[in-house]
């Protein structure tokens, strides 16, 4: 491909970028901007701007951002998944001869694009969502350390979804893969737009996701309820401690390792060429020492939920807490010492190979200790079929599967022979959607009725998780048969047309995961309209055990009128066992942060220098970046940050929940 | 309450205030620390691969009484969590740093020499 001539106003940007010639992605574009459409109408008929502005978009409260960060990563599954259908769909009818109806141009961006969402923009945000709005409620706080700063990480991970969304339609995303290896990733290789919206959507996301780390150390750290001992503290919150400890180590060297990619490729440097002592294997290296802990980072707060479930639906405290505890420490340690299994073959001798393989089997201990945790926490317990304690059987089953297909990758000997085929796709495709997935969905179902007042309508979601679990055994266990067989991962088309069936197969799979999908955003929606039969009035749906269950649901935007004091791990089942009274008077003013703006606009100009970046309209981003500097130097004199809600407010608030559990006292 | 509880604490014990001359001691050694390896590079005592060498020994030190004298790290700071996190952090810098020396030489050994993908058929 020729260079495209860089204009000093338009950059690299020409019309011919815009897709107009791909009838795939002119219908997309038109589906999507219809939907658009129709969503910014609806908003704008029903004048819901301005509420979500005021309340939404600039708010501070852990507990709403938190909800912004699922709806995102909800939207954005949308999004990952139907790039994994088209490929499905794609491997499918491949064969004999026919080449499928994706062009290999296209067909490589949409294996990126789905990687690098599934993973950026689907799990991080749920993840993070979650954490955001379960760990301050369950550890008595009334926000995280840092409300502002929580906003602003929203936003930035929004824009970076928003500049992978944006290369759909105009230009092209990376064709690389989604860890976007060199020397395929560098200029001469990846000349155009694709690997450049690929850095700094990431660069942009990253910043969001390091922040949001800081800020939840912070929180756990030093605002615990007095009484919260390290070792009292609740299980999801150890593990979210964890994983934001991960994400603050390991990010850094994602930004690091992306901004030499970008010098390579912007200013002609010569880290990762192949020439000029350039080294590509360093890129490798480097990623896999973020990308490591990232699996990791998303895989705790998944341990956590289940934990939460686990001893709440069998209505026992949990097995072995201690041991839980120390098995996360463990595993956040080990986490940084398997980095090389990821690249076994690239030519490290048997002592290297050994070290790493042995490790990676080690990490195995503690989570399989963990197993065990659960499954004797459910022995002789009084188990309730209820939605989450559902996912979290079928994690059970699903990630031990997982778990031994790694083991088996981790063994060097055995990797030579299945690196890089769909076996290793099916293995963390197992250990992602049967645990990280699984554990959300748990996640979701079990804090649903805190974050709304009612719960999920449990028909809809059963046919969810079966849709979901068996779909996810029709979709993957082919795809370890093929890997067995020697299928590499990636490929567009296919010879063998014994082969065939199993695609049909997995392509079935995806079919019975998009049905699931369906049925949990029908699920949501029937729970809207019938929130009044689901109501939860108790603030403790579930007969639960941590802090959160302890307010109203949804929680006032304080959390807690008064801070509980806390004397067991399991806090407010501890305090229900000993008759606990909820005060009743005595309310004082409450301290809280202001709503900004600032985050909004922060995290927008942002995404100007990004956009500008990526189409090398230069002026576009010395003037972007001067905005950005500028804002966030005049945020720092907006002195007006916080106000005090009244008490009569807290007493009205508190007297309606009065009311409302007097109203419904043994229902 | 927890946002009051929360200001307490930051005026609270385990915040190591700085001391002049706590300043000063800092600032001295740092001078000396500087000093010393520019007057090695002037004189040209050592052999440049010793330079090199005594240079970032007398960096890591510096940095060591930057971290002591001007961030106040002790054991006792933000109830240890300071000294657990220079822990961590020294651990993980280590581990990075070795593991990536190792796995890209051992990588370079094992290369076939003068193997070179553009002449393949």
């Amino acid at each position: 491909m020729s260079p495209t001539p860089v204009s000093p106003i338009f950059g690299r940007f020409t019309l011919e970028a815009l897709p107009i010639h791909e009838p795939i992605l002119v219908v997309t574009f038109a589906v999507v901007a219809l939907g658009g459409i129709a969503v910014l109408g609806a908003i704008t008929y029903f004048r819901l701007w301005g509420y979500l502005w005021r309340e939404w978009f600039t708010t501070v409260d852990h507990k709403r951002i938190g909800i912004m960060y699922m709806v995102l990563g909800i939207i954005m599954l949308l999004r990952g998944f139907a790039d994994a259908i088209m490929m499905r769909l794609q491997q499918a009818i491949a064969f004999g001869g026919s080449e499928g109806y994706l062009p290999a141009h296209h067909y490589d961006q949409v294996f990126s694009a789905h990687g690098v969402i599934m993973i950026f923009f689907v799990a991080m945000p749920l993840v993070t969502g979650l954490m955001n709005f379960v760990v301050p409620l369950q550890i008595g706080a009334r926000d995280v350390s840092f409300p502002f700063l929580n906003n602003f990480s929203f936003w930035m991970t929004v824009s970076g979804a928003v500049i992978v969304m944006m290369s759909l339609f105009v230009g092209e995303f990376a064709r690389t893969g989604w860890l976007a290896y060199p020397p395929l990733s560098g200029i001469i290789y990846s000349p155009d737009v694709g690997v450049d919206y690929y850095i700094w959507a990431l660069q942009v996301a990253g910043v969001g996701t390091l922040l949001s780390g800081i800020n939840l150390i912070c929180t756990i750290v030093k605002m615990r309820a007095p009484g919260m001992t390290m070792m009292k503290m609740p299980v999801f919150t150890w593990t979210s401690l964890c994983t934001n400890v991960l994400i603050v180590a390991a990010f850094p060297i994602l930004t690091a390792v992306l901004s030499l990619l970008a010098l390579d490729r912007y200013v002609g440097t010569n880290f990762f060429t192949n020439d000029l002592g350039g080294n590509p294997m360093m890129y490798v290296n480097l990623i896999w020492i973020w990308g490591h802990p990232e699996v990791y980072i998303l895989i705790l707060p998944a341990f956590g939920i289940f934990s939460e479930v686990v001893s709440t639906f069998a209505g026992k405290r949990l097995f072995g807490y201690t041991s839980m505890v120390y098995a996360t420490v463990v595993i956040t340690i080990l986490s940084y010492l398997v980095w090389l299994h990821h690249f076994f073959t690239m030519g490290s001798g048997a002592s290297v190979n050994s070290f790493f393989g042995i490790t990676t089997m080690i990490i195995s201990i503690p989570t399989g200790a963990k197993m065990f945790n659960w499954l004797f926490t459910m022995y002789r317990g009084r188990i309730r079929f209820e939605l989450p304690m559902m996912w979290t059987l079928a994690f059970m089953l699903t990630f031990v599967i997982g778990g031994m297909t790694g083991v088996l990758l981790a063994v060097p000997p055995a990797d030579f022979v299945l690196h890089n085929s769909l076996f290793l796709v099916a293995h963390f495709h197992n250990v992602i959607i049967g645990g990280v997935l699984f554990g959300l969905f748990a996640g979701i179902a079990f804090w649903f009725p805190k974050a709304f007042g009612f719960k999920l309508d449990p028909f809809w979601g059963k046919m969810s998780f079966w849709f979901w679990v068996i779909g996810f055994y029709f979709a993957f266990m082919p795809l370890y048969v093929l890997g067995l067989m020697g299928v590499t991962r990636r490929l567009r088309v296919f010879d063998d047309p014994s082969l065939q069936i199993w695609f049909v197969l997995a392509g079935f799979g995806a079919f019975l995961i998009f049905l699931g999908i369906l049925s949990f955003l029908i699920q949501i929606a029937v729970s809207i309209r019938n929130r009044e039969k689901l109501r939860d009035f108790t603030g403790d749906p579930w007969d639960a055990r941590t802090l959160e269950w302890a307010t109203s649901s949804p929680p006032p935007a304080y959390n807690f009128a008064f801070t509980p004091i806390v004397h067991d791990n399991d806090a407010w089942w501890d305090m229900k066992k000993h008759g606990y009274q909820r005060p009743l008077e005595g309310f004082k003013p409450i301290h809280m942060p202001r709503n900004t703006p600032a985050g909004v606009f922060l995290a927008g100009l942002s995404m100007v220098l990004a956009v500008a970046l990526i189409w090398y309209v230069w002026w576009l981003a010395a003037i972007s970046f001067v905005a950005l500097l500028a804002t966030a130097i005049g945020h720092t004199f907006n002195n007006n940050r916080d106000f005090h809600i009244p008490a009569e407010e807290v007493v009205q608030t508190e007297g309606e929940r009065t009311r409302l559990l007097a109203g419904h006292a043994g229902a | 309450m927890s946002a009051d509880a929360h200001a307490e604490h930051a005026h609270g014990e385990g915040h190591a205030e700085g001391t002049l001359r706590g300043y000063l001691i800092g600032f001295g050694l740092s001078v000396v620390l500087t000093a010393i390896p520019f007057w090695l590079v002037m004189t040209g005592h050592f052999d440049s691969q010793t330079t090199a060498l005594a240079i970032m020994g007398f960096a890591m030190v510096q940095i060591v009484v930057h971290m002591v004298f001007f961030l106040h790290m002790n054991t006792k700071s933000e109830h240890g969590w300071s000294m657990m996190a220079l822990i961590f952090t020294l651990i993980l810098v280590v581990i990075t740093l070795t593991g990536s020396l190792w796995v890209m030489y051992h990588l370079n050994t094992n290369m076939m020499p003068g193997h070179d993908m553009s002449q393949m058929p």
